[in-house]
């Protein structure tokens, strides 16, 4: 098991990798898996202060649903974004930052959260206080500030502390 | 060319076309927008949908061209999703910071004048 984490500090990342390679590859002939597998193990070797040793994702089934959730959340907010450019003229969105007190301080978890909130058109990441306890954000069209830090904490703060913490 | 070559080329031809609609509207709402915290938010539809539909398009189109499974066209809106959060997050740090110095109006003070007092020392910002 020791040998095994000697050698395989950074699990995921080796998957990410062999996974990329074959799909760049579009083989999945010996040599070219024997390759990647090797790249897979060294790369992970070449960066160890990247810490991404020891990450337990703790609830796989919640975080795929969590990716899907945020793919059709970019979709949709795309179209909202998007509609809004074009009616700029008649009706401005009410665009302001809002503070969102934070529960989650995992810091991948925080990392994620920072990913998804960039992803998303509408939402851009600006602050996070010193001590992890507070987020402020940018959003593009908020209408009820209470009712959208409700939201927000339900739909990605609380999946990614059950995936993280 | 057979119906179903057809048809693939249509659907890939709609998503070039959606593509291209969404990244048009990220630029005009890029031009069109008053200021600095408005624009980062249009560019969004570019690296988001735009991206996603040129990365599906060509591997529908690719995948049944060549009848050989193409993935790596998705890696590219992967990627993207992974590395422009960054300069975007790093954009907006440095806009609330000029803002604060030079006093500019309508930028939120820092959070850490609203943390209590238990905050421990060391953490770091992103």
């Amino acid at each position: 098991m020791r040998l095994l984490n000697t050698l395989l500090p950074a699990p995921w990342l080796s998957g990410m990798l062999l996974g990329t390679w074959l799909v760049l590859a579009r083989t999945v002939t010996p040599g070219q898996f024997s390759l990647g597998l090797l790249l897979a193990l060294g790369i992970p070797h070449l960066f160890p202060k990247l810490q991404l040793s020891g990450i337990r994702l703790r609830r796989p089934a919640v975080a795929l649903r969590f990716i899907a959730r945020v793919a059709g959340d970019v979709v949709v907010s795309n179209v909202a974004v998007a509609r809004d450019v074009i009616r700029w003229r008649w009706r401005k969105p009410a665009s302001r930052f809002v503070v969102i007190p934070l529960d989650l301080r995992d810091p991948l978890g925080l990392a994620a959260l920072a990913l998804v909130t960039t992803i998303v058109p509408g939402t851009v990441w600006s602050e996070l206080a010193a001590d992890r306890s507070a987020l402020l954000l940018h959003v593009w069209d908020v209408q009820e500030e209470s009712d959208f830090v409700l939201q927000f904490k339900a739909r990605y703060e609380q999946p990614l502390r059950e995936i993280f913490e | 060319m057979s119906a179903g070559a057809f048809w693939i080329e249509a659907l890939a031809a709609g998503l070039l076309i959606l593509s291209g609609l969404f990244v048009l509207v990220s630029a005009i709402g890029f031009a069109r927008l008053p200021d600095f915290f408005g624009r980062m938010h249009p560019p969004a539809l570019a690296y988001t949908l735009g991206s996603w539909c040129v990365g599906l398009a060509a591997a529908l189109y690719y995948s049944f061209l060549e009848k050989r499974l193409a993935l790596h066209p998705l890696l590219i809106p992967l990627l993207l999703s992974v590395t422009v959060p960054v300069t975007t997050v790093v954009l907006a740090r440095v806009s609330l910071f000029r803002g604060r110095i030079a006093g500019g109006g309508d930028v939120p003070p820092t959070l850490a004048q609203r943390t209590a007092p238990e905050s421990k020392p060391g953490g770091e910002e992103s």
